[in-house]
Order: structure tokens, then sequence, then C-alpha cells
């Protein structure tokens, strides 16, 4: 069964207080019974970019730790790269609390797979297909989980980096990236990007991205994480700032050329 | 087989410990024809004797294909047994299609014998009538599991279900250490062999013995009735396997005694 189903279930039964509609059996307050059915949300607290690369010995994911609410850089420690089972790094742009939502969901389908201690175990090419009837599932019910996601893993030596979208947008790629990631880190990587990176080389290319959408995402924030993960297992780093430069001549002298004419 | 006062209902222990009505689905097991199952290091092979109703019916279909890496043999009740294929087949769909991965063999099997496990603890349905034996690959290798009545299931390195499979067994007994070594040929000859072993009157061919070979590298697939003939004329050329000497078959029929029997009821072991 589909984790996700069976969560439903259980909400569902914490819904007790509310009415199920006769026709439909939709649950919502009584005085609702007979609006019109709207889910389409909008993310309130939202993670900008997040990219991801495959090297030498497996994947690398970055991001930083921001949490904006609208325009405001509210939250400057929110951990949007998370490991899942042995195998797998999972990092997320777009609604916060959706993906804490689908770390909870991918933390029990990990439990049972453990469960059945068999030898047998989830990679992430199967995390990744699990994740994207997720995403598209609730996509058709007009209440979709308002992130992108990346993916990366390895497993028996392959190694695999795939992302996918709310609204069920799915593939996989030697690089990969998301929201603004997508305009100002991938051509970086499309000419930079090459088979076999070591580690440092990786980090490198990761850290030149993160540093150009520092400069011009609005949503960015100076506190950033590199997560790996290789057929050892997954680390994530500590969170740490990048240098920037702010001693262009343009901005020694800001109102030079500005020429009013009061 | 004795008749007794606990025998009506599944939901009906008898003094002795013992669910009478799981006994005797398993008896339904015994009355259908052999099925013969064997694994190598990189093959598992299922072997089946078709009855057929009459000289103009077609045989009887005993082998399944469940997935790409899993098929089944049955003995028993064959309409139990295509209702537990399809549920099967259903259950690794679902599972490709979530995880685009295939299902692995022991988790399916596990899930079949919780279905069985049902029917041994509800008053308005009875236990399947079928054995299974399951063939299937997985990231851990090759496997073969039996699939009882009763809910249990036990992974084999070869085994034999249903009539006179007693005398397979024996056969299956003597060679069994050589399998995991076998090559595909070798390990369908030895399950051909094996199955002529259970057959009462008659003789096998094409027609009336089914095949079917997954491993690694290979798909499940069901071996054509003109490619099953050539192992057996091959094999009838081939002097080197000493007739073997068929085990006396009494201990099979009739396992069921009545209460006072001290025997461990045959769902325990």
């Amino acid at each position: 069964m589909l984790a996700a189903a069976q969560k439903d279930e259980k909400k569902d039964q914490a819904l007790k207080n509310l009415v199920g509609h006769p026709q439909t059996g939709r649950d919502c307050p009584f005085t609702l019974l007979n609006s019109p059915i709207s889910h389409t949300q909008y993310p309130y607290v939202t993670g900008t970019s997040v990219l991801g690369i495959k090297y030498k010995d497996g994947v690398l994911l970055a991001s930083d730790m921001g949490g904006s609410y609208g325009s405001t850089l509210r939250y400057k420690s929110v951990q949007r790269l998370k490991p899942i089972g042995k195998h797998t790094l999972l990092g997320a742009g777009g609604e916060i609390s959706d993906f804490q939502e689908i770390v909870r969901y991918l933390d029990e389908l990990i439990l049972y797979d453990n469960m059945w201690d068999d030898g047998n175990s989830l990679g992430p090419k199967e995390v990744h297909n699990y994740l994207n009837r997720l995403m598209y599932n609730r996509r058709n019910k007009f209440n979709p989980l308002w992130n992108t996601l990346v993916l990366g893993g390895v497993k028996n030596g392959q190694k695999y980096l795939g992302t996918v979208n709310m609204i069920g947008v799915h593939y996989e790629e030697n690089h990969v990236a998301t929201g603004f990631g997508n305009h100002l880190a991938r051509p970086i990587f499309r000419d930079e990007w090459h088979e076999d990176m070591t580690f440092e080389e990786g980090v490198k290319l990761l850290e030149k991205c993160m540093l150009v959408l520092l400069y011009r995402d609005r949503s960015a924030v100076n506190k950033l994480q590199i997560a790996k993960i290789t057929e050892e297992g997954a680390t994530i780093s500590e969170p740490y700032a990048i240098k920037t430069h702010w001693e262009l001549e343009a901005f020694k002298n800001p109102a030079t050329g500005a020429v009013g004419s009061w | 087989m004795f008749r007794n006062q606990y025998d009506t209902d599944v939901t009906t222990w008898s003094p002795a410990g013992r669910l009478f009505q799981v006994e005797y689905a398993m008896e339904a097991v015994k009355q259908g024809s052999a099925a013969v199952g064997l694994r190598s290091k990189t093959h598992v092979v299922l072997v089946c004797v078709g009855k057929a109703n009459s000289e103009f019916s077609s045989h009887q279909k005993k082998i399944f294909k469940v997935d790409d890496h899993i098929g089944v043999a049955i003995a028993g009740l064959t309409a139990d047994g295509r209702v537990l294929s399809l549920h099967m087949r259903s259950e690794c769909i679902h599972y490709k299609f979530l995880y685009d991965s295939p299902l692995p063999v022991g988790r399916l099997v596990v899930q079949l014998a919780d279905k069985a496990q049902v029917c041994t603890q509800r008053s308005w349905t009875r236990p399947y009538g079928v054995g299974l034996l399951v063939a299937g690959l997985d990231e851990t290798g090759p496997h073969l599991y039996q699939n009882c009545p009763s809910g249990n299931y036990f992974e084999y390195q070869a085994f034999a279900i249903g009539a006179r499979s007693q005398a397979a067994k024996t056969y299956l007994e003597r060679k069994f250490e050589t399998f995991p070594e076998c090559s595909r040929n070798e390990l369908i000859r030895h399950g051909i062999i094996s199955v002529k072993e259970a057959l009462a009157e008659g003789k096998l061919n094409g027609s009336n013995c089914n095949v079917a070979v997954v491993g690694i590298g290979e798909a499940f697939n069901t071996l054509d009735s003109k490619a099953v003939q050539q192992i057996i004329d091959s094999l009838e050329d081939r002097a080197d396997e000493p007739p073997v000497d068929v085990a006396p078959v009494e201990g099979e029929q009739g396992a069921v005694q009545d209460d006072t029997d001290q025997a461990a009821a045959p769902m325990e072991t």
C-alpha cells in the first residue's frame, strides 16, 4: 500500500470532528459543506535553490540554510538536505513544511523497508520513483506538495541523481538544480562539469555556483551546507559561509552615476 | 482420513491443538499432480506434470508467470491457484509502479502467506486448497519458496509437492548437493528426471510436462513443448542414470490421523 494513503487514513481519523459530505466524502467544517472545493495552496516558508552533481565516488548536494517568509529572510538555520536510509540524500526547495512532511513519509517508508530485514533495500531509483508517484498524485488532487526535490544516491556502485517537482515532472541527470539554480548554476555546470570529478573539484564547482546564487538570488543566505553520498553512506557538512567581495568600484561611490535634476 | 467432531469449522481447535480444516486443505494439495522446483546459484527451474481431463482436452496449466523475475507452479485446486497467481501479478505490478523496481521474491511470498493465514482465522472463508512453488530472482540471488494453505512458507534448495511427490523428493535428496553448481540445462534435466519418478502411469512427453526457468540474465519463461520433448528424448538416450528405487508411497496419503495421535500437526514443522 502507498504509505501516503495510509497516512491519509490516519489524518482522516484525526479529523473526526469534521463532517463528511454525503456525495463527495470531503471532510470540512459544516459551514463549508456547500462551498466549492479549493485546495490550491500558496507556499509560506520557502527554501531556495538546491544543487546536485555526480562526482567520482558518488553524489554531492549543496543548499543554503535559508527559509524565506515571502520577501523576508526569516529563518536562517533550516536544514534543507536530509539523508534517507543508507543509500540516498534528499534536498528540497519550496515550502519547508511540505518538505518536512515528505521526509516523514520517506522515514516511514525506509523503516518498513528495514523491518523486512531480508537483504533487499530501497535504492535511490526506487525512492525517486516513489516520490514521483507521491508528487504527481497530490498534483492530480489539486493539493500539491509545493516542492522541487533533488534526490541523489549510490547503490551497488551505481550513482543516481534525479529531480521531481510539485507537478510531477521528473528526470535523471549528471547535474541538477532547483529554482534559480536552474538559471544561474546549470549553465556553469554545463561548461565545467565532467565525469569523475574529485571531491575537491566537486565542492569547488558547487561553491562557485552557490556564490553566484548568493550575489544574485535575493532569497539566498550566506550559510550553506554541502552533503556527500557515497557507497559508504551520507555525510552533511557543518554550516559554513563563503567569502563575498563588495569592493567593486561602482560600490565605492554609489551616487556617481545618479545625476538628477533636483 | 478420520472424521471427527472438530473438523467442521476452520475456527474450531481440536483438543490436541490442531485445525483440521487447514490440514484437510493441505490434503487437497497432495491430490494435485506433481510439481517440482530446484535452484542453483544462478537459476531456478520448475517442472510439472499436467494432467489432461480426457484425450481430447488440453493439459492442465500449472505454471504461471507472475512477473519477469517471478513464476509459480501450483498443485491442488487449480482455480485457487489461478486466483492467487492473479493476486501475485497484481502485487508485482503495483510495486513496479511505485518503485520502478522488481518486487523481491521473499516479500511477495510473505504477503501471500499472510493472505493464506487470513483464511485460517475467519469463519466465512475457507483456506486456499493450493500449494505453490514460487521461483524468483531478486538482488539477493535466485530463490525457491513453498507456500502452504496453512499460511506457512519455506525456502528450499529443491522441493516437490503434489501426488507421489515423495518419489520425486527421494531423487532430489540424492542429488540436491550438486544443484548449486549445476548449469541451467543440467538443472532442467534433474527437474525432469525427478518429475518422471512422480508419474504413476503413462509417459512423460512435451505436452504433459511443463518446464519453466528463471535466472540471472534470463526472464521467467516456459519452455516450448518441442524443446521439452527433446530433453526428454535425450534423457532416454543417455543410459547413465540408473533406474531410481521408488520409495514406498504409503506414508504420504492419509497423513491426517485422529486426535489421539501424538504426532505433531503437519503445519507445525
